[in-house]
C-alpha cells in the first residue's frame, strides 16, 4: 500500500498539538419533547480517536449529526477545525464539510451510483480533477479497504459490510483531518470488522486524523487503545505493555443524554462509577 | 393516512410550516440558478428522463384529445350548421386549454411521482444526508436540475401536444364531417392570435415549475420509511395535479382580463 501523500505530512507536521479540532460546549437537543442530548461537553484533541458509548438511543448518532451541522442543536454551541458550527449558514457550512468525513451508521450509499461514482463524489463535486487522477485515486482509496475488484458494481450488489468499506473509502478520498465513524462495525463479522479496525487504526497513527467513532463494541475500543500501526509492516500491532498511554485514543460514555465518562483506557480501568464498571465487565 | 387526533391550532402550525417548506424550496430553486456551481450534466439526464420519456404518451395523449374535440365541436357546429369552423374551435381549445393542462397532468402523474419518489427514498436511506455532509447542496444538485428541465420540456411537449391535436382534430373532421383538410388547417392557424399562443405558452412554464417543485417538497418531506415514500408519492401527483388546474384558471382569467375577450 501507497505511503501517505507529502502534503498530507507537512499538514500533519505544521498543526500543533493539543490543538482542540472538535469542541461540544453544553449542547442539548430534543426531538419533540423527548430530550435526547441533555447539556454535552467534550472536547477532541487534534490526532486523536475518542470512542463514544451508550445504549441503543442514546443520541449518539445524533450527535454526529450535530458536529456536522446536519441537525441543529437546541441550545448549546459547537467548534469543529476552529469554526462555529452551530453559528453558521448551510452554505458556509458546505465548505468546512469538505474537511470533515463522516461513515454513516448504514453506509447510505448512493444507490443510483456505481461503486466507482461513489467512492469519486467529492472529486467531481470539487471538478478541476482529470479522470486518470480520479481513476488512480478511486484505485488507491478502495484498495485501502481492500475491495478494489467491486468498482463497477452498484450498492445493492454488495454485502452490508462492503458496503460499509465503500462508504469508508468515499469519506478518506480527499483525506479529511477530521472522521466520523458511526457504528462502523455494528452487525459485522470479527474478521470484517478487524479490518475496518485496521483501518481506523492507521488513520490515527499513520495519517494523524482526528476521529470519533461510535460503537457498540467494548472490545473495539480496547483494541484501538491497546494496538498502533506499524507503518514498516503495514499492520496493526500489540502496543508492549507499559506503553499503553502512548495511543491517542480515549473514550466516551453516555447516558441519559449526560456524559458520564470521558478519559484514557487508563482512567477507565481505575473508574469507581458502578454503571460503567458493569458496562466494562 | 394516518389517523392521529391532533389540535387544531397543532394543525394549523403544521399547514403553516409545510407552506413555508415549500416557498423555500420553490424560491431556492430559481434562486441557484443564478449562482454556481450548476449541475448541466444532471440537468440534460433529467431532461431526457423527462423530454423523451413523456413523449410517446403526450403524442398519443395530444392526438386523440384533438379527435375527441373535434369531434364534440362537430357535432354541435353541424347543428346550427357551420361545421366549417371545426378548425377554429379545435385549434383554441387544444393551444389555449386542453394542449397545456392534458400535457401538465400526463407529466405531473409521470414525473412528480417520480420525483417525490426519488428523493424520498434518498430522505429515508439517508442518502440526502450524506450529499449534504459530502460538501453537496441536495437543492442544487437535485431540486434545480429538476424545476429547469420539466419547465424547458414541458413546454417543448406542450407544443407537440398542440401539433398532434390539431392533426387528430384535422383527422376526426374530415373522417366523420367531411371538412376539407386544407381549409381545416388555413382556419385553425388564422384564429390563432399573439394572447392564445401566449397564454398557451406560459402555461406550460407555469406548470412545469409546480411539477418539479410540489415533487421535490413531497420528496424532500418525506418521513417514515417506505411507506411515507409512497404517501409523499400519491401526495406529490394529488397536489401538482389540483394546483395545475387551479393554476390553469386563474391564468386563463388573468389573460382575458390583460388582453380582453
Ligand atoms: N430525525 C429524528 N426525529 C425524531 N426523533 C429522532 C430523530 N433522530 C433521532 N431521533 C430519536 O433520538 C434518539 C437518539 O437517536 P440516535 O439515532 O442518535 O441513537 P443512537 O444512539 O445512534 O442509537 P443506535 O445505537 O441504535 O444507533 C432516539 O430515541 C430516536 O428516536
Ligand atoms: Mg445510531
Amino acid at each position: 500500500m501507497s505511503t501517505p501523500p507529502s502534503v498530507l505530512e507537512q499538514r500533519v507536521q505544521q498543526s500543533p498539538a493539543n490543538e482542540v479540532t472538535v469542541k461540544f460546549e453544553d449542547v442539548s437537543i430534543a426531538f419533540e419533547d423527548k430530550v435526547v442530548l441533555d447539556g454535552i461537553s467534550f472536547e477532541l484533541l487534534h490526532g486523536e480517536t475518542k470512542a463514544i458509548f451508550g445504549v441503543a438511543g442514546s443520541g449518539k448518532s445524533t450527535l454526529l449529526k450535530l458536529a456536522l451541522g446536519l441537525l441543529r442543536p437546541d441550545s448549546g454551541r459547537i467548534f469543529v477545525l476552529g469554526e462555529e458550527v452551530t453559528a453558521m449558514t448551510e452554505d458556509q457550512l458546505f465548505e468546512l464539510r469538505r474537511r470533515v468525513g463522516i461513515v454513516f451508521q448504514e453506509s447510505a450509499l448512493f444507490d443510483s451510483l456505481n461503486v466507482r461514482e461513489n467512492v469519486a463524489f467529492r472529486l467531481y463535486e470539487e471538478g478541476k480533477v482529470s479522470e486518470e487522477e480520479i481513476d488512480e485515486r478511486v484505485r488507491e482509496a478502495l484498495s485501502f479497504v481492500e475491495l478494489e475488484h467491486t468498482v463497477d458494481m452498484y450498492p445493492s450488489e454488495l454485502s452490508g459490510g462492503m458496503r460499509r468499506r465503500v462508504s469508508i473509502a468515499r469519506t478518506i478520498i480527499t483525506h479529511p483531518e477530521v472522521l466520523l465513524y458511526d457504528s462502523p462495525t455494528g452487525g459485522l463479522d470479527p474478521v470484517t470488522s478487524n479490518t475496518i479496525i485496521e483501518l481506523v487504526v492507521k488513520q490515527r497513527d499513520i495519517y494523524k486524523v482526528s476521529s470519533l467513532l461510535v460503537t457498540h463494541r467494548l472490545q473495539d475500543a480496547f483494541t484501538m487503545a491497546t494496538h498502533y500501526f506499524e507503518r514498516t509492516e503495514n499492520k496493526m500491532k500489540e502496543l508492549p505493555p507499559g506503553a499503553r498511554t502512548e495511543v491517542p485514543f480515549s473514550f466516551l460514555i453516555m447516558r441519559d443524554g449526560r456524559v458520564i465518562f470521558d478519559g484514557d483506557l487508563g482512567q477507565l480501568r481505575e473508574t469507581k462509577d458502578e454503571y460503567i464498571r458493569e458496562y466494562i465487565s | 393516512m394516518d389517523i392521529e387526533l391532533i389540535s387544531p391550532s397543532e394543525w394549523v402550525k403544521q399547514q403553516v410550516k409545510s407552506v413555508q417548506d415549500y416557498t423555500l424550496i420553490a424560491s431556492r430553486s430559481i434562486a441557484n440558478l443564478f449562482t454556481g456551481p450548476r449541475y448541466l450534466a444532471d440537468t440534460t439526464q433529467q431532461a431526457d428522463l423527462i423530454g423523451w420519456g413523456s413523449l410517446p404518451i403526450i403524442v398519443l395523449t395530444g392526438f386523440f384529445t384533438g379527435a375527441a374535440l373535434a369531434q364534440n365541436s362537430g357535432s354541435t357546429l353541424q347543428r346550427f350548421g357551420s361545421v366549417t369552423l371545426i378548425g377554429q374551435l379545435v385549434s383554441l381549445g387544444m393551444v389555449r386549454e386542453l394542449g397545456p393542462v392534458i400535457t401538465g397532468l400526463m407529466v405531473a402523474g409521470r414525473n412528480a411521482s417520480g420525483m417525490a419518489s426519488e428523493l424520498g427514498s434518498m430522505v429515508v436511506t439517508e442518502q440526502i444526508d450524506a450529499m449534504r455532509a459530502l460538501g453537496t447542496d441536495p437543492m442544487r444538485k437535485l431540486v434545480t436540475p429538476r424545476v429547469l428541465s420539466t419547465v424547458t420540456m414541458l413546454f417543448f411537449l406542450t407544443i407537440i401536444s398542440d401539433f398532434l391535436g390539431l392533426a387528430g382534430g384535422g383527422v376526426a373532421s374530415s373522417l366523420f364531417f367531411g371538412v376539407d383538410s386544407h381549409q381545416y388547417w388555413s382556419t385553425a392557424w388564422q384564429i390563432l392570435v399573439f394572447q392564445d399562443v401566449f397564454m398557451g405558452l406560459a402555461k406550460p412554464v407555469l406548470f412545469g415549475f409546480i411539477i418539479a417543485t410540489v415533487g421535490c417538497y413531497y420528496g424532500i418531506s418525506a418521513r417514515g420509511g417506505t411507506q411515507g415514500v409512497g404517501r409523499a408519492t400519491t401526495q406529490a401527483v394529488v397536489a401538482s395535479s389540483i394546483l395545475i388546474i387551479t393554476v390553469d384558471f386563474f391564468v386563463t382569467r388573468l389573460s382575458m382580463t390583460l388582453f380582453g375577450q
